[in-house]
């Protein structure tokens, strides 16, 4: 079956003015269907660069990325939009929701975008609300949940419009260990019960221990990268 | 599919204008203020030019004029014209025709025993002359010519003054007639009149049509036929009309005849395109430093709206979405503003401490706003188009965002 993700010999070095940092220099990798991978490092080590380049939001300076067989790094504007849109889900550490919609809205958003009629949105987006256990909270703004509820409605947002993708860039990075802990629980039944690939970074070493593969980033190269089925 | 997506843009739009409630607020005050500007601006200047318009018309002029060719180059005796013939008659008769009238109109001299003064002499038809000139309605003092055949004349205040003569006093009138010999006849006055402009006063005496034809031998013979249309800005089916009824003659329109009005009407509406231009200037700087705020402040919202797979054209539509929502409520507030100012001032905006400057100028001291379908829409179109243009620029800086801003910045 064709791996979700594969990176090939990809690099990525960033201008400062006359100075060129390495971010990422030879990663070669291959995410299968239904991974639940999780990137580790230490801060700078490139993780949050190698997500970005995977979810096409920013552009790898050699090498080739592909997902879903799509080669990312070759894309216009228009089409790394539109991948985004259909195959790939995002979790932001700082949960990024639209604070001028609620979260029922702010799940809505990608199916709105996707052309999804109302009814079936709606109807979507109260099922997976109640899957993350937000229902009753459905017409309040990002501003009135607690950073665990709005993560929720993070997870709800990516996973809702079925990507079969989704990356998570330290998603518990701004919760306490409880609720972090519940978000992974979730993140692992959304892998299972949806059947979507998860790439997330983190340094939690909790947030680790969820993981089915774990891959360890330092100075933008992978040092290690191990199975824990 | 946009269809679906223009509600979310709207949406969005809307939510997002009154996030800073204080921000939006001042802008749309801003906006609003400069559509009313323009709005009662434009009715005033509308207004007033309506008033000269009508007051210049009734002035003699009327909407259409027909004299002897050669008569409006050279105002005398010798370009006189006949009565009218069946086919000139039937024209006039035309339903458009509200009123119409035959004049003499020639240069002549006034005499009182202290002064005398050049002027217009005019022979007019007292009862046809209603609805047609000013001279009717503007006796302050004494009467107005009751008979077709009386010997009386009706002086201006002004002239009167400077002839040191009144109602009741004798006046000799001075002309040449049709044999190019000095025609003379005394008159006693039987009224003064008041006009606006004031210049009318001193040019003008009135006597009957047949009392001037009989002093300067002119038999049934007219200087001019003056009438009244119902509609002064078509005249052209009627024009058409009386020049084939009478090819020999020189018919024009008032436009034609009173060429300096035509050319204050477009010196108003070039003055209101500049006004609005100004106006819009002010406005579009406040609306795009608005919009550029905005832009930047949800500078990390927008990079999000690209990471979740919204094409750049769909943020430049919501920020365009976002100016047009400002501008259509600012046009609703200014036009409510301008139609209030309209209407409080119906009975006329007094400016009589101006008055002898606005009197000189032959402009009434009290304007009459008069708001115009053309002009409000031509305010609301260009403040909705610029706008609109002057908004792009926002637009596009945030659809330029790079998606990756919205994970790197927290």
């Amino acid at each position: 079956m064709e791996p979700t993700v594969v990176c090939r010999s990809v690099s990525k070095v960033y201008r400062q003015d006359a100075v060129a940092v390495q971010a990422l220099a030879d990663i070669n990798l291959e995410i299968p269907r239904l991974d639940f991978v999780c990137l580790s490092g230490p801060s700078g080590s490139g993780k949050s660069t190698l997500l970005n380049l995977i979810g096409g939001l920013d552009r790898p300076t050699g090498g080739e990325i592909y997902v879903d067989g799509n080669r990312v790094d070759r894309m216009e504007k228009g089409e790394l939009a539109e991948l985004r849109l259909r195959r790939i889900g995002f979790v932001f550490q700082a949960y990024n929701l639209i604070p001028v919609l609620t979260a029922r809205e702010n799940v809505e958003f990608v199916m709105q975008l996707q052309g999804v009629p109302a009814a079936e949105r709606g109807a979507k987006a109260r099922e997976i609300l109640k899957e993350v256990e937000l229902d009753g909270l459905e017409e309040r703004r990002p501003g009135e949940l607690s950073g665990g509820q709005q993560q929720r409605v993070a997870v709800a947002r990516a996973i809702v419009s079925e990507p079969s993708l989704v990356l998570a860039d330290e998603p518990t990075a701004n919760l306490d260990s409880k609720t972090a802990e519940n978000l992974m629980q979730l993140l692992r039944h959304m892998n299972q019960e949806h059947g979507v690939t998860f790439v997330f970074s983190t340094h939690d070493k909790l947030v680790m221990d969820f993981s089915r593969r774990l891959i360890t980033l330092r100075d933008g190269r992978i040092v290690d990268d191990a199975r824990r089925d | 599919m946009p269809t679906l997506k223009a509600p979310l843009l709207a949406t969005l739009a809307w939510r997002n204008l009154w996030r800073h409630r204080g921000r939006t607020a001042a802008i749309l005050f801003a906006l609003a203020l400069g559509v009313w500007s323009m709005v009662s601006l434009a009715a005033l200047s509308r207004g007033s030019m309506e008033q000269q318009l009508v007051k210049a018309i009734l002035n003699l002029t009327g909407h259409i004029q027909i004299h002897a060719r050669g008569y409006r180059d050279d105002p005398v005796i010798e370009h006189r014209l006949s009565q009218p013939g069946p086919a000139l008659a039937a024209a006039l008769s035309r339903p458009e025709v509200t009123a119409w009238a035959m004049r003499v109109r020639v240069p002549a001299v006034v005499a009182s025993e202290r002064e005398s003064a050049g002027v217009t002499l005019v022979g007019i038809d007292p009862v046809r002359e209603r609805g047609l000139s000013f001279i009717p309605d503007a006796i302050t003092e004494g009467r107005y010519l009751e008979s077709t055949d009386e010997a009386g004349i009706l002086l201006g205040r002004k002239l009167a003054s400077r002839l040191e003569t009144g109602v009741g006093r004798r006046v000799v009138v001075m002309s040449q007639d049709v044999d190019n010999t000095v025609a003379d006849r005394g008159f006693r006055v039987v009224g003064i009149f008041d006009a606006e402009p004031q210049a009318a006063e001193e040019n003008y005496v009135f006597v009957t049509r047949a009392t001037a034809q009989r002093m300067l031998g002119l038999g049934d013979n007219i200087s001019e036929i003056a009438l009244m249309t119902a509609d002064r800005e078509h005249l052209g089916d009627l024009l058409a009309s009386l020049r084939a009824a009478a090819p020999n003659l020189d018919v024009q329109p008032w436009t034609v005849v009173e060429p300096l009005l035509v050319l204050t009407e477009k010196i108003v509406n070039v003055i209101l395109v500049i006004w609005y231009v100004i106006v819009f200037t002010a406005m579009s700087f406040g609306l795009v430093n608005t919009l550029l705020m905005a832009v930047f402040e949800r500078t990390r919202e927008f990079g999000l709206f690209q990471a979740l797979g919204m094409p750049p054209r769909d943020i430049l539509g919501q920020v365009v979405a976002e100016s047009f929502i400002l501008l259509v409520i600012a046009l609703a507030l200014g036009n409510l503003g301008g139609w209030l100012t309209v209407l409080a001032l119906k009975d006329g905006l007094d400016l009589s401490a101006f008055a002898q400057g606005f009197e000189m100028m032959g402009v009434s001291p009290i304007i009459y706003p008069a708001l115009r379908a053309g002009d409000v829409t031509v305010a609301n179109m260009l403040v909705t188009v610029l706008g609109l243009a002057a908004s792009l620029y926002p637009a596009w800086r945030a659809s330029r965002h790079v998606p990756v801003e919205a994970i790197t910045r927290v």
